[in-house]
């Protein structure tokens, strides 16, 4: 069994975001990051996949600035068996498909099983890396995984639904499975672990090898929500000042 | 600042100790605190991330790594819950670091893979009622009879001798009625004599095991010397000249809980219409106190580098382990009086850093103690520089 795994490096839960000056993304340099807290569930997932099925490979993969290289060295500290760093020109990509070509074109060499992927990352939370990789390799897909169970060359999936529904899935493998968040208890890198992930290998793919100019989306302004208040002093009598109020209650507040 | 004592792995260690203190040590410390729960579970997961072997070579089934990550390792549990982070410290640095140093092959061979991965937990005794920093006042004895020694006489003050497996500990030794000085042992807590004494009921690390032990007519056999006592004691004493650096990085990490949580409160709390850190008087403590810490932080970073040159600490571990104990108790009693009132109560965990801070003061030589040897220090210093 040959699992990627796809890690993203985030902003963490308790960084600073403060905006740049041009006001499209936040200012690098005063932000610490973290690994997608949705992509250790998928990286946990994989290293379970591969103890259970008694051989294989788990690989960690990236893309990013040279910074992203902490997560992969993370994931090879709990038990990835080695990396794949996808560098990245200096403008940070978040078009989706833009990244998913990136991946496809570096993934589709190694001929994987299947491909893992978190939920969604926690910055831009676009939610379809693994979906759009999926469907540029004509891999089987699904998403919202709260279960996986491989079966011979199938892999049974239990995805959640909306309102306390689930569904079970059986698709052929290779497939790109998208991980719901909680479904394990990601392991710590142990300290043995820690000292063995400097002689894993990690390779690197240059921005011209797998970067196209082609992009789909462009990030315009990134904002923070103003907060405003608006009062409103309803006049009449009763019965006009009644009819406003209900109307607001069932337009607005959206309550009845 | 950590990064210029840090390589890739120290950074690893820390965030791993860092998430791992957060998500399942700190849910769980007040409890431990209030019930004086031993933190049995808490001990098995961390011999499995090779914490509780840190300092074993990878031979002996270790994480085999230096001082720095160390006292990475045990700032990041106190930080959560000063009692774990003991609990861990006294079993590398007093429990397996004796082995470490003046075992023979066989006796490495044998104890330090369980120490390493927490399977037993090790503790280490040398106080008595009349012997602490003054180890050369030791009174239990050790007199040899024929292949075995008969040990009498008593330890105490001793962390995790309730729970630990195996136990080193000093005493005299006496051939054929002549005394020749004092020696160490390293004995399994299960032999015959060999009394626990009931846990002791403390002002803080409450959840860490304190007991006071007994020998009575222990006999124990030649094999469980622990180096040679005609080596000399003070050899022996100088290299656990590490454990002033694990008390000190201990005294960082409370120091750093007590202040997170006080800057923490000080952004939600208001008076007068603004948040308390406006007023001067609370964000100049804040500020104190940060700047305490950093300088603790590079004490003890320092002294756990030169430790890893093989330089001599005796000065630098004193100054750490004296500063990073003081600023600890000074900060913890500056987040109280930043919580107010509810500083003084348990809810909100202060009170608790504040307890668990006194001991650093005391535990692994005096405040007194570590200036009497940094002023030793010095002044010889000085000798040599007159020559």
């Amino acid at each position: 069994m040959k699992i990627a795994v796809l890690i993203k490096q985030v902003p963490g839960s308790e960084s600073p975001l403060p905006l740049n000056s041009t006001q499209t993304w936040v200012d690098e340099p005063q932000v610490t990051y973290t690994m997608n807290p949705p992509d250790n569930y998928a990286l946990e997932e994989a290293l379970l996949i591969k103890e259970n099925v008694g051989d294989g490979e788990v690989v960690a993969v990236s893309l990013g600035p040279e910074r992203v290289k902490k997560v992969i060295r993370e994931g090879l500290a709990k038990g990835a068996d080695r990396g794949i760093y996808l560098e990245e020109n200096s403008q940070i990509e978040t078009d989706p498909l833009s990244i998913a070509r990136s991946f496809a074109s570096v993934l589709q060499d190694e001929n994987f099983d299947l491909i893992l992927t978190g939920l969604q990352s926690d910055d831009a939370g676009m939610g379809q890396t693994g979906v759009l990789i999926g469907e540029l390799l004509g891999l089987s897909t699904a998403t919202l995984a709260v279960q996986t169970n491989i079966q011979d060359e199938q892999i049974r999936v239990k995805r959640e639904l909306e309102s306390g529904w689930f569904q079970w899935v059986k698709l052929p493998l290779p497939a790109s499975i998208s991980i719901q968040s909680g479904l394990n208890t990601p392991r710590y890198p142990s300290l043995k672990g820690i000292m063995g992930a400097k002689k894993k290998e990690i390779r690197v793919i240059p921005a011209s090898e797998h970067q196209t100019a082609e992009k789909t989306q462009t990030i315009k302004k990134v904002f923070v929500p103003q907060t405003t208040k608006k009062t409103e002093v309803i006049e009449g009598n009763a019965d006009t000042a009644a009819a406003r109020i209900l109307e607001i209650l069932k337009s607005d507040v959206k309550v009845l | 600042m950590d990064d210029l004592f840090f390589n890739q792995d120290h950074i690893m260690i820390q965030d791993m100790v860092r998430e791992f203190a957060e998500s399942e040590i700190m849910p769980i410390a007040r409890e431990l605190d209030e019930e004086e729960k031993f933190p049995t579970e808490l001990v098995k997961q961390m011999g499995e991330l090779g914490l509780m072997g840190i300092n074993v070579p990878e031979k002996y089934g270790g994480s085999g790594l230096d001082m720095v990550a160390y006292a990475t390792a045990v700032m990041g549990l106190a930080r959560a819950d000063a009692s774990v982070a003991i609990t861990m410290a006294a079993h590398t640095s007093l429990g397996t670091l004796p082995i470490l140093l003046h075992g023979s092959d066989e006796q490495k061979k044998t104890y330090l893979p369980k120490l390493a991965s927490g399977e037993v937990i090790g503790a280490f005794g040398l106080t008595e009622p009349e012997a602490g920093s003054d180890a050369g006042s030791t009174k239990t004895m050790a007199v040899k009879k024929g292949d075995d020694y008969i040990v009498n006489g008593g330890k105490i003050f001793i962390t995790n001798a309730g729970k630990a497996g195996l136990l080193s500990f000093t005493s005299q030794i006496k051939h054929e009625d002549k005394l020749l000085g004092i020696g160490a042992f390293v004995i399994p807590t299960a032999t015959a004599g060999l009394e626990i004494g009931p846990k002791e009921k403390k002002m803080g690390w409450r959840a860490s095991d304190t007991r006071q032990l007994f020998f009575h007519n222990m006999k124990i056999p030649s094999s469980a010397m622990l180096g040679d006592p005609t080596d000399g004691f003070r050899t022996f004493l100088k290299t656990l000249t590490s454990g002033r650096i694990s008390v000190g990085a201990l005294a960082v990490g409370t120091a750093q809980g007590a202040y997170e949580r006080a800057l923490q409160y000080s952004t939600e709390r208001e008076a007068f219409g603004r948040p308390i850190n406006n007023f001067q008087s609370v964000s100049f403590k804040l500020a104190d106190m940060a700047t305490d810490i950093e300088a603790s932080k590079l004490l003890i970073y320092h002294a756990a580098w030169m430790k890893d040159q093989n330089k001599d600490i005796v000065k630098e571990a004193a100054m750490a382990k004296l500063f990073a104990s003081e600023t600890a108790m000074r900060v913890a009693t500056d987040a109280i009086q930043i919580h107010g009132g509810y500083g003084y109560v348990k809810e909100y965990d202060v009170e608790r850093y504040f307890r668990d801070a006194k001991i650093l003061e005391i535990g692994e030589g005096t405040s007194e103690i570590q200036r009497l040897i940094i002023s030793r220090e010095i002044l010889k210093e000085l000798q040599h520089n007159a020559l």
